[in-house]
């Protein structure tokens, strides 16, 4: 019986020291620190939270929120530093739209306006440029907002990897939206808008380091109509909803169960992923639920609403693939696991960093 | 060293250095064919284990074929015992 | 994906696992290790130690070619990838593999050029396209992957690619098996043979862990279907007292290997007379290093490394659970001060290693061994679903 008591023990060990605020030790930041996982949430939790200090930040959710005479705005900010820059189904120019819309919009605020700012690279062909605020037009046009302010900067030859592209956004906080971060409840199902690991995968080609051929294009698009279709069909029954691009849905889940206190619970064989995904991912060595998205989003639905937000879901344009593949847990809180297709179960962690190729 | 995943041979790329398309649930990929015999056309459309960009070993379809009838059949026996094991009960 | 969802099949597995309980109801415990890193995965990928009777026990073994590299090793990769000219190409597994002072990745955080590659092939192409740089290429893992790098330094020697080296950290699979047998702690009732490297070296080189030990070995494939069966195949050895080696992965695994992959192994790789691994201390002729015609290649003769042993710190325990005598949380710095972040010892150090993915993918996995928060989860499990719910209680 010693056995299991130390079992227990340690396990009860390994929760607490979990449960509590990450620390930041490290030396230097390595990529690692950008990716999602861990060493993100050791920066954000370790160094960002406790020097700035306030509850609208420690909420922790895609945009903080401010009250202006009784209005309630939302504010999120996003950068982009993707390369290449152009790539199958977008370019760092509709990342930065789309990044910081979907944060607003997950946030549920219907978003009016942004700020783009831009750290050009010397050198940077005329072109490309054109090509990125032609997209970043588009983009606006298509999520509804405007560029209403921006900065422009150059830095030296080898600075920028061609572009950087950071673009703040505000939003007003729609009525029919009661979401918190902290607001998951036991029983609420786990939505997800479609098919996931797209974006990340096709980042991952185009960077040709693998010279892999596959048709995998990057999501990103608006989620505003899939967040108004939700919020139509459930209202205050969508408890939270977060969107799904570094890190995966696997950290936005980890993020979320961490916040309220709860575990969830996804059931493997109800997750969309698209073939040539789920091929690129095999090939790999690495799981699709810690691939990014740019154009999905997670949303926890009180169970007697469930059923028609996911028909909602399903009517929007892009999300035909919206699945139900989830639920929350009292037990064991702040973890996510996964009731994988086989049948068996397992914990589905923070990453340290990005998921890596593996050969063993 | 043991993350190797199946895939089919669709298109020689380079004779001379036995390279050839494979292809993985529509995901493709050269891969290096020089440690199985054959020459690459031989080998076409036929299924090879991939690992780090090369070919191990051809996959034998009449084994895998053999290793899922026999789990097949292990299936159906439990089935038919479940079943039996309902019926049973509501006696 | 053809020859990979069949045998991921859940219905069959509840069969198959249904199967093992019938087997295992003699009132006694096995023990049964798999060797292989990337069987440990599998087993944790798809809870399918959840699925096994408490009778029977998964040990996971030292199969993962990273973890078992001592700390020595990756400093002396470091301190090449630190070299000013050297572009230093890695496969994904390596990057955060602590040494004494950091990682591959902090390394490049610190400005070595350090490249993830998905073959040595990609890693010599590198080469030719950067010829006034060094492009080293660390090569690790065991004879599965050997042949690669042999096949790709034939081609840069037949080339004369002369900024192409590489260090040369491919082990042998039967030295540490050997060596684990030869352990009085053992307790192992049985192996879950690595399905990859025996489609290289054949099933033939493990006949001495039935003949010479007097235990059962099946080679087995990685789905979760060939997992069961091949513990199945275990059991069913031992209940009719056969001690044997058995192949379940006979679609890809030929019985004598691939005679092609063992040529170009033993043209290019001399064996070292002894190499060290992490955890399990020195092994003879465990180790790979570049034959003497292959001398020009050898990143170790081109660049000067320290070469100085780091020993494993004192309060690691790695050996012990390697071995199966000890788990996890029985390791006294488990979960404290050895975690994934910061691992001290091998076995936390990969995400195959016991501890690390005992750590992120077993805990409250709903292993019926253990009361009280693993019970709770198992409760979770809804109505809809999982195996546990529609699993027969049949008393014989």
């Amino acid at each position: 019986m010693s056995g299991a008591t130390r079992q227990q023990r340690i396990v009860a060990i390994v929760q607490r020291t979990r449960a509590r605020p990450a620390r930041f030790r490290d030396e230097r930041i390595t990529m690692a620190h950008g990716a999602g996982g861990k060493a993100s949430q050791s920066l954000i939790e370790g160094l960002l939270l406790p020097a700035l200090r306030n509850d609208a930040l420690a909420a922790l959710g895609d945009a903080g929120t401010v009250a202006v005479d009784g209005v309630r705005l939302a504010l999120s900010t996003d950068s982009f530093v993707v390369t290449p820059i152009r790539f199958p189904g977008g370019s760092i120019g509709e990342l930065a739209v789309n990044g910081t819309v979907n944060d607003l919009a997950v946030s549920g605020a219907r978003p009016l306006a942004l700020t783009l700012s831009l750290v050009l690279e010397e050198g940077l062909p005329a072109d490309e440029l054109r090509a990125e605020i032609d997209a970043i037009a588009l983009a606006a046009r298509a999520a509804g907002v405007q560029v209403i302010a921006g900065d422009t900067k150059v830095v030296e030859r080898g600075h920028a990897d061609r572009m950087y592209a950071c673009t703040t956004g505000v939003g007003v906080l729609d009525p029919r939206a009661e979401l918190s971060t902290s607001a998951l409840r036991p029983g609420d199902r786990i939505l997800v808008s479609g098919a996931i690991g797209e974006h990340g995968m096709a980042i991952m080609l185009a960077r040709d380091e693998f010279s892999l051929e596959a048709d995998i294009r990057s999501d990103t698009r608006s989620l505003w109509p899939a967040v108004d279709a939700l919020l139509d069909a459930a209202g205050a029954g969508v408890h939270c909803m977060r969107d799904a691009t570094r890190g995966g849905v696997a950290s936005a889940l980890n993020e979320l169960a961490r916040a309220s206190g709860v575990a969830a619970l996804v059931r493997e064989s109800e997750v969309p992923v698209q073939a040539a995904v789920a091929g690129a991912c095999e090939l790999l060595g690495i799981d699709p639920l810690y691939v990014a998205n740019e154009g999905k989003l997670v949303a926890f639905v009180e169970p007697s609403r469930a059923h028609a937000a996911l028909d909602a879901l399903r009517a929007v344009p892009g999300c035909e693939l919206a699945a139900d593949i989830g639920e929350v847990l009292a037990e064991p809180p702040g973890m996510v696991l996964v009731d994988t297709a086989f049948g068996g179960r397992r914990v589905m962690d923070l990453l340290a960093g990005d998921p890596l190729p593996r050969i063993c | 060293m043991c993350l190797a995943i199946p895939g089919r041979v669709v298109e020689v790329v380079d004779d001379a250095n036995q390279l050839a398309k494979v292809d993985v649930a529509g995901v493709r990929r050269t891969v290096n064919l020089a440690l199985l015999d054959g020459d690459p056309h031989a080998l076409l459309g036929s299924w090879v284990l991939i690992h780090v960009g090369f070919a191990l070993s051809q996959i034998d379809e009449r084994e895998a074929l053999a290793t899922l009838a026999l789990l097949q059949e292990m299936g159906a026996d439990y089935e038919q015992e479940l079943r039996e094991l309902r019926e049973s009960a509501v006696e | 994906m053809k020859f990979v969802e069949e045998f991921r099949d859940a219905e069959l597995g509840r069969a198959l696992a249904a199967e093992i309980r019938a087997l295992a109801r003699d009132g006694r415990t096995y023990k049964l290790m798999e060797v292989c890193g990337g069987h440990t995965h599998s087993i944790y990928r798809y809870g399918i130690d959840g699925l096994l009777p408490d009778a029977v026990e998964l040990v996971h073994g030292p199969g993962c070619p990273v973890c078992v590299l001592p700390m020595g090793r990756v400093d002396d990769g470091i301190a090449i990838a630190r070299e000013p000219n050297v572009i230093f190409t890695c496969f994904g597994d390596m990057l955060r593999i602590p040494g004494s002072h950091g990682s591959l990745l902090d390394a490049k955080a610190q400005g070595a050029d350090v490249r993830m590659v998905y073959s040595p092939l990609d890693a010599l192409a590198i080469a030719r396209r950067n010829p006034e740089r060094e492009v080293v290429f660390f090569a690790i893992g065991f004879e599965t992957t050997a042949p690669s790098t042999a096949l790709t330094l034939m081609r840069a020697k037949a080339e004369r690619v002369a900024n192409f080296s590489c260090m040369c950290n491919h082990v042998t699979i039967v030295p540490p098996l050997r060596a684990l047998l030869d352990s009085p702690a053992l307790e192992i009732d049985g192996f879950i043979g690595p399905g990859h490297v025996s489609t290289v070296v054949g099933a033939r080189p493990f006949q001495f862990v039935p003949e010479d030990y007097s235990k059962p070995l099946v080679i087995s494939g990685f789905e979760p279907l060939d997992v069961l069966q091949s513990i199945h195949m275990l059991l069913a050895q031992l209940a009719d007292g056969r001690r044997e080696v058995e192949n379940q992965y006979a679609r890809v695994v030929p019985w004598d290997g691939n005679p092609r992959a063992l040529a170009v192994i033993a043209e290019v790789f001399a064996l070292r007379p002894h190499f060290e691994w992490r955890g399990l201390g020195f092994i003879s002729q465990s180790g790979l290093r570049l034959s003497d015609a292959y001398a020009e290649l050898d990143a170790e003769l081109r660049f000067s490394v320290p070469g100085i042993r780091v020993a494993d710190p004192k309060a690691c325990q790695c050996g012990e659970v390697l071995k199966g005598a000890i788990k996890p949380w029985e390791c006294k710095v488990f979960g404290t001060s050895c975690t994934p972040e910061r691992p001290i010892g091998t076995c936390m150090v990969s995400p195959e290693g016991a501890c690390a993915a005992y750590y992120s993918y077993g805990r409250h996995a709903g292993r019926r061994d253990v009361a009280g928060g693993a019970a709770a989860a198992g409760g979770g499990v809804p109505a809809g679903g999982a195996a546990a719910a529609e699993r027969p209680e049949v008393a014989v």
